[in-house]
Protein backbone atom coordinates (compact mmCIF):
# COMPACT_ATOMS: atom_id res chain seq x y z
CA UNK A 1 0.00 0.00 0.00
CA UNK A 2 1.27 3.56 -0.69
CA UNK A 3 0.13 6.90 0.52
CA UNK A 4 -1.42 8.94 -2.08
CA UNK A 5 -1.23 13.03 -2.21
CA UNK A 6 -4.39 13.56 -0.87
CA UNK A 7 -5.98 11.55 1.95
CA UNK A 8 -5.82 8.41 0.41
CA UNK A 9 -4.36 4.92 -0.19
CA UNK A 10 -3.24 2.76 -3.31
CA UNK A 11 -3.73 -0.79 -2.65
CA UNK A 12 -4.51 -3.80 -5.15
CA UNK A 13 -8.24 -5.07 -4.11
CA UNK A 14 -6.66 -8.29 -3.96
CA UNK A 15 -4.51 -7.11 -0.72
CA UNK A 16 -7.03 -5.28 0.46
CA UNK A 17 -10.11 -7.87 0.36
CA UNK A 18 -7.14 -10.58 1.86
CA UNK A 19 -6.06 -8.37 4.73
CA UNK A 20 -10.09 -8.46 5.87
CA UNK A 21 -10.13 -12.22 5.35
CA UNK A 22 -7.51 -13.01 7.63
CA UNK A 23 -8.78 -10.63 10.25
CA UNK A 24 -11.64 -12.24 10.78
CA UNK A 25 -11.32 -15.63 10.49
CA UNK A 26 -14.10 -17.04 12.96
CA UNK A 27 -13.88 -20.57 14.23
CA UNK A 28 -16.20 -23.13 14.91
CA UNK A 29 -17.86 -24.39 18.36
CA UNK A 30 -16.44 -27.43 18.23
CA UNK A 31 -14.84 -28.80 21.27
CA UNK A 32 -13.78 -32.68 21.12
CA UNK A 33 -11.73 -33.21 24.95
CA UNK A 34 -8.87 -31.37 26.67
CA UNK A 35 -7.85 -29.27 24.22
CA UNK A 36 -11.15 -27.63 24.18
CA UNK A 37 -10.78 -26.31 27.28
CA UNK A 38 -7.34 -24.63 25.97
CA UNK A 39 -9.82 -23.40 23.02
CA UNK A 40 -11.13 -21.91 25.69
CA UNK A 41 -7.91 -20.35 27.34
CA UNK A 42 -7.33 -19.06 24.76
CA UNK A 43 -10.55 -16.53 24.09
CA UNK A 44 -10.11 -15.70 27.76
CA UNK A 45 -8.80 -12.64 28.61
CA UNK A 46 -4.92 -14.08 29.47
CA UNK A 47 -4.57 -14.94 25.84
CA UNK A 48 -7.04 -12.91 24.30
CA UNK A 49 -7.88 -14.11 20.86
CA UNK A 50 -9.63 -11.16 19.99
CA UNK A 51 -6.86 -9.74 19.33
CA UNK A 52 -6.29 -11.81 15.87
CA UNK A 53 -10.06 -10.99 15.11
CA UNK A 54 -11.09 -14.80 15.72
CA UNK A 55 -13.53 -14.45 18.98
CA UNK A 56 -16.36 -14.30 16.82
CA UNK A 57 -16.88 -18.52 17.58
CA UNK A 58 -19.76 -19.63 15.09
CA UNK A 59 -21.97 -22.38 16.49
CA UNK A 60 -23.22 -23.06 13.30
CA UNK A 61 -20.54 -24.24 10.49
CA UNK A 62 -22.40 -22.46 7.94
CA UNK A 63 -20.87 -19.22 9.59
CA UNK A 64 -17.57 -20.44 10.55
CA UNK A 65 -14.27 -20.15 8.36
CA UNK A 66 -12.35 -22.01 10.61
CA UNK A 67 -12.07 -25.68 12.35
CA UNK A 68 -9.94 -25.85 15.44
CA UNK A 69 -10.19 -29.58 15.75
CA UNK A 70 -9.34 -29.46 19.43
CA UNK A 71 -8.79 -32.87 20.79
CA UNK A 72 -9.23 -36.53 20.22
CA UNK A 73 -11.35 -37.78 17.92
CA UNK A 74 -13.20 -41.04 17.90
CA UNK A 75 -14.06 -43.47 15.59
CA UNK A 76 -17.91 -42.30 16.66
CA UNK A 77 -17.42 -38.77 15.66
CA UNK A 78 -15.27 -38.91 13.23
CA UNK A 79 -17.88 -38.83 10.54
CA UNK A 80 -19.50 -36.14 12.50
CA UNK A 81 -16.35 -34.26 12.53
CA UNK A 82 -15.96 -34.74 8.35
CA UNK A 83 -20.29 -33.78 8.07
CA UNK A 84 -19.01 -30.65 9.92
CA UNK A 85 -16.76 -29.64 7.53
CA UNK A 86 -18.54 -30.53 4.61
CA UNK A 87 -21.18 -28.09 5.77
CA UNK A 88 -18.90 -25.24 6.12
CA UNK A 89 -18.77 -22.64 3.31
CA UNK A 90 -15.69 -22.19 1.39
CA UNK A 91 -13.36 -20.66 2.27
CA UNK A 92 -11.87 -23.11 5.30
CA UNK A 93 -9.30 -23.85 7.11
CA UNK A 94 -8.69 -26.46 9.79
CA UNK A 95 -6.27 -26.50 12.30
CA UNK A 96 -5.33 -29.74 13.93
CA UNK A 97 -5.22 -29.07 17.89
CA UNK A 98 -2.92 -31.53 19.53
CA UNK A 99 -1.06 -34.09 19.23
CA UNK A 100 -4.78 -36.70 19.31
CA UNK A 101 -5.80 -35.12 16.45
CA UNK A 102 -2.67 -34.93 14.78
CA UNK A 103 -1.62 -38.47 14.77
CA UNK A 104 -3.55 -39.92 17.72
CA UNK A 105 -1.19 -39.07 20.45
CA UNK A 106 -0.68 -41.22 23.39
CA UNK A 107 -4.11 -43.27 22.18
CA UNK A 108 -2.28 -45.37 19.41
CA UNK A 109 -5.37 -47.59 19.92
CA UNK A 110 -8.94 -48.71 18.29
CA UNK A 111 -10.71 -46.18 19.32
CA UNK A 112 -9.81 -43.29 17.94
CA UNK A 113 -8.91 -41.87 14.40
CA UNK A 114 -4.67 -42.12 13.97
CA UNK A 115 -4.83 -38.54 12.68
CA UNK A 116 -7.59 -36.30 11.39
CA UNK A 117 -5.82 -35.33 8.10
CA UNK A 118 -6.89 -38.91 6.99
CA UNK A 119 -10.28 -37.49 7.37
CA UNK A 120 -10.43 -33.86 6.70
CA UNK A 121 -7.63 -32.08 4.51
CA UNK A 122 -5.63 -30.03 7.66
CA UNK A 123 -3.88 -26.71 6.95
CA UNK A 124 -1.85 -25.93 10.49
CA UNK A 125 -0.67 -28.63 13.23
CA UNK A 126 -0.53 -27.79 16.77
CA UNK A 127 1.89 -29.45 18.63
CA UNK A 128 1.48 -30.33 22.40
CA UNK A 129 -0.93 -32.16 24.96
CA UNK A 130 -2.48 -30.28 25.15
CA UNK A 131 -1.08 -27.22 23.37
CA UNK A 132 -0.68 -23.87 25.28
CA UNK A 133 -3.44 -21.54 23.76
CA UNK A 134 -0.11 -19.36 23.07
CA UNK A 135 0.59 -22.22 20.47
CA UNK A 136 -3.18 -21.99 19.50
CA UNK A 137 -2.89 -18.35 18.56
CA UNK A 138 0.26 -18.83 16.77
CA UNK A 139 -1.59 -21.42 14.36
CA UNK A 140 -4.12 -18.63 13.66
CA UNK A 141 -1.27 -16.43 12.63
CA UNK A 142 0.09 -18.99 10.58
CA UNK A 143 -3.59 -19.49 8.94
CA UNK A 144 -3.66 -15.51 8.39
CA UNK A 145 -0.33 -15.49 6.91
CA UNK A 146 -1.94 -18.46 4.35
CA UNK A 147 -4.64 -15.87 3.50
CA UNK A 148 -2.79 -13.15 3.04
CA UNK A 149 -0.31 -14.93 0.89
CA UNK A 150 -3.16 -16.19 -1.21
CA UNK A 151 -2.68 -19.76 -0.22
CA UNK A 152 -5.14 -22.38 -0.75
CA UNK A 153 -8.36 -21.88 0.05
CA UNK A 154 -7.77 -18.22 -0.10
CA UNK A 155 -10.73 -15.96 -1.22
CA UNK A 156 -9.82 -16.02 -4.66
CA UNK A 157 -8.42 -18.54 -4.84
CA UNK A 158 -11.49 -20.40 -7.17
CA UNK A 159 -11.09 -17.88 -9.31
CA UNK B 1 -32.93 -52.73 0.34
CA UNK B 2 -30.55 -52.29 2.68
CA UNK B 3 -30.44 -48.82 4.30
CA UNK B 4 -26.48 -47.29 5.40
CA UNK B 5 -25.94 -47.42 9.01
CA UNK B 6 -24.88 -43.60 9.37
CA UNK B 7 -24.04 -43.30 12.64
CA UNK B 8 -25.30 -39.90 12.21
CA UNK B 9 -28.90 -40.18 13.64
CA UNK B 10 -31.62 -37.82 11.44
CA UNK B 11 -32.34 -34.58 12.17
CA UNK B 12 -36.02 -35.59 12.48
CA UNK B 13 -36.33 -39.03 12.13
CA UNK B 14 -40.46 -38.96 12.63
CA UNK B 15 -43.24 -36.45 12.59
CA UNK B 16 -46.37 -37.16 14.43
CA UNK B 17 -48.81 -34.50 15.38
CA UNK B 18 -47.27 -31.82 17.44
CA UNK B 19 -44.22 -34.29 18.62
CA UNK B 20 -41.48 -34.55 16.55
CA UNK B 21 -37.68 -36.08 17.68
CA UNK B 22 -34.85 -33.77 17.63
CA UNK B 23 -31.36 -34.72 17.72
CA UNK B 24 -29.15 -32.06 20.05
CA UNK B 25 -25.44 -32.10 19.82
CA UNK B 26 -23.09 -33.87 19.22
CA UNK B 27 -21.44 -30.67 17.73
CA UNK B 28 -23.86 -27.75 20.03
CA UNK B 29 -22.06 -24.98 22.05
CA UNK B 30 -24.36 -26.20 25.06
CA UNK B 31 -23.57 -29.58 25.71
CA UNK B 32 -20.42 -29.30 27.16
CA UNK B 33 -18.73 -31.25 24.60
CA UNK B 34 -19.74 -34.39 22.46
CA UNK B 35 -23.00 -35.22 24.15
CA UNK B 36 -25.54 -35.84 21.24
CA UNK B 37 -29.13 -35.95 23.13
CA UNK B 38 -32.56 -37.19 21.22
CA UNK B 39 -35.36 -35.40 22.06
CA UNK B 40 -38.91 -35.71 21.66
CA UNK B 41 -40.28 -32.65 21.68
CA UNK B 42 -44.00 -31.20 21.36
CA UNK B 43 -43.64 -27.35 20.73
CA UNK B 44 -40.65 -26.14 23.23
CA UNK B 45 -41.56 -29.33 25.46
CA UNK B 46 -39.89 -32.27 26.61
CA UNK B 47 -41.67 -35.01 25.83
CA UNK B 48 -38.89 -37.67 26.41
CA UNK B 49 -34.95 -37.54 26.57
CA UNK B 50 -32.63 -39.77 25.42
CA UNK B 51 -28.72 -39.20 26.18
CA UNK B 52 -26.87 -40.54 23.41
CA UNK B 53 -22.86 -41.46 24.87
CA UNK B 54 -19.97 -42.65 23.35
CA UNK B 55 -18.61 -39.71 20.82
CA UNK B 56 -15.79 -39.56 23.10
CA UNK B 57 -14.93 -42.83 23.16
CA UNK B 58 -11.01 -43.34 23.47
CA UNK B 59 -10.38 -46.90 24.87
CA UNK B 60 -8.27 -45.36 28.11
CA UNK B 61 -8.79 -48.54 30.38
CA UNK B 62 -7.93 -50.52 27.58
CA UNK B 63 -4.57 -48.79 26.74
CA UNK B 64 -4.01 -48.29 30.09
CA UNK B 65 -3.57 -52.24 30.38
CA UNK B 66 -0.92 -52.03 27.75
CA UNK B 67 1.32 -49.71 29.57
CA UNK B 68 3.62 -49.83 32.93
CA UNK B 69 2.47 -48.56 36.02
CA UNK B 70 3.36 -45.23 35.67
CA UNK B 71 2.72 -44.56 32.42
CA UNK B 72 -0.85 -45.47 32.39
CA UNK B 73 -1.17 -42.34 34.77
CA UNK B 74 -0.26 -40.58 31.96
CA UNK B 75 -3.49 -41.53 30.18
CA UNK B 76 -5.67 -41.83 32.95
CA UNK B 77 -5.04 -37.92 33.66
CA UNK B 78 -7.03 -37.29 30.32
CA UNK B 79 -9.92 -39.11 31.74
CA UNK B 80 -11.54 -36.03 33.76
CA UNK B 81 -9.57 -32.97 31.58
CA UNK B 82 -10.89 -30.71 33.90
CA UNK B 83 -9.50 -32.02 37.04
CA UNK B 84 -6.57 -34.22 35.96
CA UNK B 85 -4.90 -34.52 39.09
CA UNK B 86 -7.85 -35.86 40.85
CA UNK B 87 -7.75 -39.01 38.65
CA UNK B 88 -3.99 -39.00 38.87
CA UNK B 89 -4.29 -38.70 43.11
CA UNK B 90 -7.27 -41.88 42.87
CA UNK B 91 -5.32 -43.99 40.58
CA UNK B 92 -2.12 -43.30 42.59
CA UNK B 93 -3.96 -44.01 46.12
CA UNK B 94 -4.99 -47.04 44.68
CA UNK B 95 -1.85 -48.48 43.32
CA UNK B 96 -0.14 -47.63 46.88
CA UNK B 97 -2.79 -49.79 48.41
CA UNK B 98 -1.41 -52.43 46.29
CA UNK B 99 1.84 -51.83 46.88
CA UNK B 100 1.63 -51.63 50.79
CA UNK B 101 2.96 -48.16 50.69
CA UNK B 102 0.09 -46.33 51.89
CA UNK B 103 1.53 -45.59 55.47
CA UNK B 104 4.90 -44.83 54.21
CA UNK B 105 4.19 -41.54 52.00
CA UNK B 106 5.97 -38.51 53.57
CA UNK B 107 3.74 -36.29 55.48
CA UNK B 108 4.75 -33.53 52.72
CA UNK B 109 4.22 -35.29 49.83
CA UNK B 110 0.46 -35.89 51.54
CA UNK B 111 0.39 -32.53 51.81
CA UNK B 112 0.86 -31.19 48.23
CA UNK B 113 -1.13 -33.77 46.91
CA UNK B 114 -4.51 -32.42 48.53
CA UNK B 115 -3.45 -28.78 47.55
CA UNK B 116 -3.19 -30.45 43.94
CA UNK B 117 -6.65 -31.69 44.71
CA UNK B 118 -8.20 -28.49 46.03
CA UNK B 119 -6.45 -26.77 43.53
CA UNK B 120 -8.09 -28.66 40.83
CA UNK B 121 -11.32 -28.83 42.48
CA UNK B 122 -11.23 -24.72 42.18
CA UNK B 123 -9.70 -24.83 38.74
CA UNK B 124 -12.65 -26.97 37.75
CA UNK B 125 -15.29 -25.36 38.67
CA UNK B 126 -14.27 -22.34 37.51
CA UNK B 127 -14.72 -23.91 34.09
CA UNK B 128 -17.95 -25.37 34.82
CA UNK B 129 -19.21 -21.46 36.45
CA UNK B 130 -17.69 -19.82 33.47
CA UNK B 131 -19.42 -22.37 30.74
CA UNK B 132 -22.73 -22.66 32.75
CA UNK B 133 -22.76 -18.71 32.49
CA UNK B 134 -22.42 -18.51 28.86
CA UNK B 135 -25.13 -21.33 28.35
CA UNK B 136 -27.58 -18.47 30.20
CA UNK B 137 -25.86 -15.74 28.21
CA UNK B 138 -23.88 -14.28 31.42
CA UNK B 139 -20.44 -13.94 29.46
CA UNK B 140 -18.75 -12.10 31.47
CA UNK B 141 -18.50 -14.36 34.12
CA UNK B 142 -16.62 -16.73 31.83
CA UNK B 143 -14.15 -13.71 31.69
CA UNK B 144 -13.42 -13.91 35.68
CA UNK B 145 -13.86 -17.38 35.79
CA UNK B 146 -11.19 -18.22 33.61
CA UNK B 147 -8.82 -15.64 34.67
CA UNK B 148 -8.83 -17.03 37.74
CA UNK B 149 -7.85 -20.44 36.32
CA UNK B 150 -5.43 -18.96 35.01
CA UNK B 151 -3.58 -18.57 38.34
CA UNK B 152 -4.37 -22.05 39.57
CA UNK B 153 -2.87 -23.32 35.87
CA UNK B 154 0.29 -21.22 36.66
CA UNK B 155 0.98 -22.85 39.71
CA UNK B 156 0.46 -26.32 38.05
CA UNK B 157 2.97 -25.38 35.36
CA UNK B 158 5.26 -24.30 37.77
CA UNK B 159 4.98 -27.35 39.67
CA UNK B 160 5.26 -29.90 37.48
CA UNK B 161 6.09 -28.20 33.68
CA UNK B 162 2.30 -28.74 32.23
CA UNK B 163 -0.84 -26.73 32.31
CA UNK B 164 -3.10 -28.84 32.03
CA UNK B 165 -2.13 -32.91 32.75
CA UNK B 166 0.79 -32.03 35.18
CA UNK B 167 1.45 -35.69 35.69
CA UNK B 168 2.48 -34.21 39.09
CA UNK B 169 1.34 -36.64 41.68
CA UNK B 170 3.01 -39.92 41.53
CA UNK B 171 2.80 -43.22 42.98
CA UNK B 172 4.90 -43.07 46.17
CA UNK B 173 4.53 -39.17 46.23
CA UNK B 174 4.95 -35.99 43.96
CA UNK B 175 7.51 -35.92 40.71
CA UNK B 176 9.54 -33.01 42.92
CA UNK B 177 9.21 -30.94 45.16
CA UNK B 178 7.94 -27.13 45.06
CA UNK B 179 9.67 -24.78 42.98
CA UNK B 180 11.31 -21.57 44.24
CA UNK B 181 8.52 -18.78 43.95
CA UNK B 182 5.75 -21.33 44.29
CA UNK B 183 4.62 -20.22 47.63
CA UNK B 184 4.45 -16.36 46.72
CA UNK B 185 2.21 -17.55 43.78
CA UNK B 186 0.15 -19.50 45.91
CA UNK B 187 -0.26 -16.54 48.26
CA UNK B 188 -1.36 -14.16 45.49
CA UNK B 189 -3.94 -16.44 44.56
CA UNK B 190 -5.01 -16.86 47.89
CA UNK B 191 -5.28 -13.04 48.44
CA UNK B 192 -7.23 -12.49 45.28
CA UNK B 193 -9.55 -15.26 45.85
CA UNK B 194 -12.30 -14.08 48.37
CA UNK B 195 -12.55 -10.80 45.93
CA UNK B 196 -13.36 -12.82 43.25
CA UNK B 197 -15.55 -14.55 44.70
CA UNK B 198 -17.59 -11.88 45.65
CA UNK B 199 -17.10 -10.36 42.20
CA UNK B 200 -18.76 -13.48 40.81
CA UNK B 201 -21.32 -13.77 43.58
CA UNK B 202 -22.56 -10.35 42.66
CA UNK B 203 -22.63 -11.15 38.74
CA UNK B 204 -24.67 -14.37 39.07
CA UNK B 205 -25.69 -15.20 42.25
CA UNK B 206 -28.05 -12.00 43.26
CA UNK B 207 -28.55 -11.75 39.39
CA UNK B 208 -32.89 -11.95 39.23
CA UNK B 209 -32.20 -13.20 35.68
CA UNK B 210 -29.67 -16.15 36.31
CA UNK B 211 -32.61 -16.79 39.45
CA UNK B 212 -35.36 -17.08 36.81
CA UNK B 213 -33.17 -19.79 34.55
CA UNK B 214 -31.84 -22.01 37.65
CA UNK B 215 -34.70 -22.10 40.37
CA UNK B 216 -37.07 -24.58 40.16
CA UNK B 217 -35.64 -26.34 37.25
CA UNK B 218 -34.44 -29.76 37.19
CA UNK B 219 -35.57 -30.71 40.62
CA UNK B 220 -34.13 -34.20 42.07
CA UNK B 221 -35.42 -35.56 44.96
CA UNK B 222 -33.53 -37.21 47.81
CA UNK B 223 -34.58 -40.81 46.34
CA UNK B 224 -34.15 -39.90 42.96
CA UNK B 225 -30.36 -38.98 43.93
CA UNK B 226 -30.11 -42.53 45.33
CA UNK B 227 -31.60 -44.23 42.83
CA UNK B 228 -29.57 -42.96 40.11
CA UNK B 229 -26.28 -43.13 42.13
CA UNK B 230 -25.93 -39.26 41.61
CA UNK B 231 -22.90 -38.50 43.47
CA UNK B 232 -21.10 -34.59 44.21
CA UNK B 233 -22.32 -31.51 44.18
CA UNK B 234 -25.55 -32.72 42.65
CA UNK B 235 -26.58 -35.29 45.28
CA UNK B 236 -25.39 -32.38 48.10
CA UNK B 237 -27.42 -29.83 46.62
CA UNK B 238 -30.81 -32.40 47.32
CA UNK B 239 -29.76 -32.62 50.93
CA UNK B 240 -27.29 -35.83 51.42
CA UNK B 241 -23.93 -34.93 53.30
CA UNK B 242 -22.16 -37.44 51.14
CA UNK B 243 -18.91 -36.40 50.27
CA UNK B 244 -16.03 -38.87 50.20
CA UNK B 245 -13.61 -36.93 51.83
CA UNK B 246 -15.64 -36.97 54.93
CA UNK B 247 -17.08 -40.46 54.57
CA UNK B 248 -14.19 -42.52 53.85
CA UNK B 249 -11.25 -39.79 54.68
CA UNK B 250 -7.71 -40.65 52.35
CA UNK B 251 -4.52 -38.95 52.02
CA UNK B 252 -4.71 -36.80 54.99
CA UNK B 253 -8.26 -35.45 54.69
CA UNK B 254 -8.66 -36.12 58.19
CA UNK B 255 -6.40 -33.47 59.62
CA UNK B 256 -8.31 -30.64 57.81
CA UNK B 257 -10.90 -28.73 58.18
CA UNK B 258 -14.01 -27.77 55.94
CA UNK B 259 -17.44 -28.04 55.84
CA UNK B 260 -19.70 -30.57 53.80
CA UNK B 261 -22.07 -28.34 52.02
CA UNK B 262 -25.41 -29.39 51.42
CA UNK B 263 -28.70 -27.76 50.30
CA UNK B 264 -32.19 -28.97 50.09
CA UNK B 265 -34.01 -27.50 47.68
CA UNK B 266 -32.44 -29.95 44.79
CA UNK B 267 -32.91 -27.44 41.62
CA UNK B 268 -30.03 -26.25 39.47
CA UNK B 269 -29.69 -22.79 41.50
CA UNK B 270 -28.40 -25.38 44.74
CA UNK B 271 -26.45 -27.36 42.37
CA UNK B 272 -25.45 -23.62 41.56
CA UNK B 273 -24.84 -22.64 44.90
CA UNK B 274 -23.33 -25.98 46.27
CA UNK B 275 -20.18 -25.65 43.84
CA UNK B 276 -19.44 -21.68 44.44
CA UNK B 277 -19.18 -22.48 48.48
CA UNK B 278 -17.22 -25.47 47.46
CA UNK B 279 -14.92 -23.53 45.59
CA UNK B 280 -14.79 -21.49 49.02
CA UNK B 281 -14.27 -24.30 51.71
CA UNK B 282 -11.40 -25.86 49.01
CA UNK B 283 -9.67 -22.49 49.17
CA UNK B 284 -10.01 -22.82 52.92
CA UNK B 285 -8.20 -26.50 52.44
CA UNK B 286 -5.16 -24.89 50.74
CA UNK B 287 -5.05 -22.26 53.23
CA UNK B 288 -4.84 -24.72 56.00
CA UNK B 289 -1.98 -26.71 54.01
CA UNK B 290 -0.16 -23.81 52.55
CA UNK B 291 0.51 -22.72 56.99
CA UNK B 292 1.07 -26.55 57.81
CA UNK B 293 3.61 -27.29 55.15
CA UNK B 294 6.98 -28.57 56.69
CA UNK B 295 10.20 -28.98 54.60
CA UNK B 296 11.12 -32.60 54.14
CA UNK B 297 11.22 -35.89 51.81
CA UNK B 298 8.71 -35.36 48.79
CA UNK B 299 8.11 -39.01 47.92
CA UNK B 300 8.97 -42.78 49.21
CA UNK B 301 12.22 -43.94 50.00
CA UNK B 302 11.95 -47.00 48.59
CA UNK B 303 14.12 -47.11 44.85
CA UNK B 304 12.23 -50.09 44.05
CA UNK B 305 8.95 -47.73 43.39
CA UNK B 306 10.35 -44.51 43.19
CA UNK B 307 13.46 -43.19 40.97
CA UNK B 308 16.54 -42.25 42.92
CA UNK B 309 16.98 -38.79 42.69
CA UNK B 310 18.75 -38.02 39.18
CA UNK B 311 22.10 -36.21 41.23
CA UNK B 312 22.61 -39.73 42.60
CA UNK B 313 22.80 -41.28 39.09
CA UNK B 314 27.07 -40.24 38.41
CA UNK B 315 27.58 -41.45 41.97
CA UNK B 316 25.99 -44.66 42.79
CA UNK B 317 25.98 -47.72 40.79
CA UNK B 318 23.25 -48.71 42.91
CA UNK B 319 21.33 -45.58 42.13
CA UNK B 320 21.97 -46.01 38.38
CA UNK B 321 20.62 -49.80 37.84
CA UNK B 322 17.77 -48.85 39.90
CA UNK B 323 16.81 -45.86 38.02
CA UNK B 324 17.28 -47.99 34.61
CA UNK B 325 15.41 -50.94 36.26
CA UNK B 326 12.42 -48.23 36.45
CA UNK B 327 12.46 -46.11 33.43
CA UNK B 328 12.94 -49.66 31.32
CA UNK B 329 10.61 -51.90 32.89
CA UNK B 330 8.62 -50.06 35.52
CA UNK B 331 8.11 -51.63 39.04
CA UNK B 332 5.53 -54.53 40.08
CA UNK B 333 2.94 -54.75 42.00
CA UNK B 334 2.06 -57.87 43.88
CA UNK B 335 -1.34 -59.44 42.92
CA UNK B 336 -4.53 -57.95 44.11
CA UNK B 337 -7.54 -55.67 43.65
CA UNK B 338 -8.65 -52.92 45.31
CA UNK B 339 -11.26 -50.15 45.13
CA UNK B 340 -10.15 -46.40 45.89
CA UNK B 341 -12.00 -43.56 45.66
CA UNK B 342 -11.50 -39.58 45.81
CA UNK B 343 -14.11 -36.82 46.00
CA UNK B 344 -13.55 -35.54 42.73
CA UNK B 345 -15.06 -31.94 41.08
CA UNK B 346 -17.93 -33.85 39.93
CA UNK B 347 -18.68 -36.53 42.52
CA UNK B 348 -17.05 -39.58 43.87
CA UNK B 349 -14.37 -40.52 41.41
CA UNK B 350 -13.19 -44.43 42.28
CA UNK B 351 -10.50 -47.06 40.29
CA UNK B 352 -11.04 -50.35 40.88
CA UNK B 353 -7.60 -51.72 40.18
CA UNK B 354 -6.37 -55.05 38.86
CA UNK B 355 -2.63 -56.54 39.56
CA UNK B 356 -1.46 -59.92 38.74
CA UNK B 357 1.79 -59.17 39.84
CA UNK B 358 3.41 -57.88 36.54
CA UNK B 359 4.70 -54.80 35.59
CA UNK B 360 1.62 -53.27 34.02
CA UNK B 361 -2.33 -53.05 35.39
CA UNK B 362 -3.99 -56.11 35.11
CA UNK B 363 -7.44 -54.15 34.57
CA UNK B 364 -8.13 -50.21 35.36
CA UNK B 365 -11.67 -49.91 36.01
CA UNK B 366 -12.97 -46.61 36.48
CA UNK B 367 -15.80 -45.02 38.32
CA UNK B 368 -16.41 -41.71 36.62
CA UNK B 369 -18.78 -39.42 38.48
CA UNK B 370 -20.00 -37.81 35.39
CA UNK B 371 -21.40 -41.21 33.77
CA UNK B 372 -23.70 -41.93 36.61
CA UNK B 373 -24.53 -38.16 37.13
CA UNK B 374 -25.77 -37.86 33.37
CA UNK B 375 -28.46 -40.54 33.88
CA UNK B 376 -30.56 -37.94 35.67
CA UNK B 377 -30.59 -36.22 32.64
CA UNK B 378 -33.48 -38.47 31.64
CA UNK B 379 -35.43 -38.09 34.52
CA UNK B 380 -35.06 -34.43 34.59
CA UNK B 381 -35.65 -33.44 31.53
CA UNK B 382 -39.32 -34.35 30.38
CA UNK B 383 -41.51 -31.78 31.02
CA UNK B 384 -39.28 -28.60 30.79
CA UNK B 385 -38.71 -26.75 27.94
CA UNK B 386 -35.56 -27.12 25.76
CA UNK B 387 -34.01 -24.10 27.24
CA UNK B 388 -33.93 -25.45 30.58
CA UNK B 389 -32.34 -28.80 29.31
CA UNK B 390 -29.10 -26.86 28.97
CA UNK B 391 -29.50 -25.56 32.36
CA UNK B 392 -30.00 -28.85 33.48
CA UNK B 393 -26.48 -30.13 31.63
CA UNK B 394 -25.04 -27.43 32.85
CA UNK B 395 -25.89 -27.82 36.40
CA UNK B 396 -24.74 -31.57 36.16
CA UNK B 397 -21.82 -30.68 34.82
CA UNK B 398 -20.37 -33.53 33.17
CA UNK B 399 -16.90 -33.95 31.38
CA UNK B 400 -17.30 -36.30 28.00
CA UNK B 401 -13.51 -37.19 28.58
CA UNK B 402 -14.61 -39.14 32.01
CA UNK B 403 -18.25 -40.16 30.45
CA UNK B 404 -17.12 -42.10 27.59
CA UNK B 405 -13.18 -42.79 28.68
Amino acid sequence: MEVGPGHFLLAKLDDVARWAQSSSVWPLTMGLACCAIEMMSATAPEYDIGRLGSEVFRASPRQADLMIVSGRVAQKMAPVVKRLFDQMADPKWVISMGACASSGGVFDNYAIVQGVDTIIPVDVYVPGCPPTPDGLLYAVNLIQQQIREGGRGGLLART
Amino acid sequence: MSMTTSPLTPEIVSQDGNAMVLSMGPQHPSTHGVLQIMLEISGENIVKAEPEIGYLHTGIEKTAENLFWSQAQTVIERMDYLAPSSNAYCYCLAVEQLLGITDRIPERAKQIRVMQAELTRIASHCVWLGTHGIDLGALSAFFYCFDMREKILDLQEAAGGARMHPNYLRVGGVQADLPSGFMEQLDALIEMFPGRMRDLRKLLQANPILQDRLVDVGIMSQEEAQEWSITGPSLRATGIAYDVRRAFPYGGYEAYEFDVITRTEGDSYARFLVRLDEMEQSMRIVRQVRDALKPGPIAIDDTKVMPPPKETIALSMEALIHHFKIMTEGFRVPPGDVYQAVEGPRGELGYYVVSDGGNRPYRVRTRPPSLYNLQALKGLAPGNLIADLVVIIGSLDPVFGEVDR
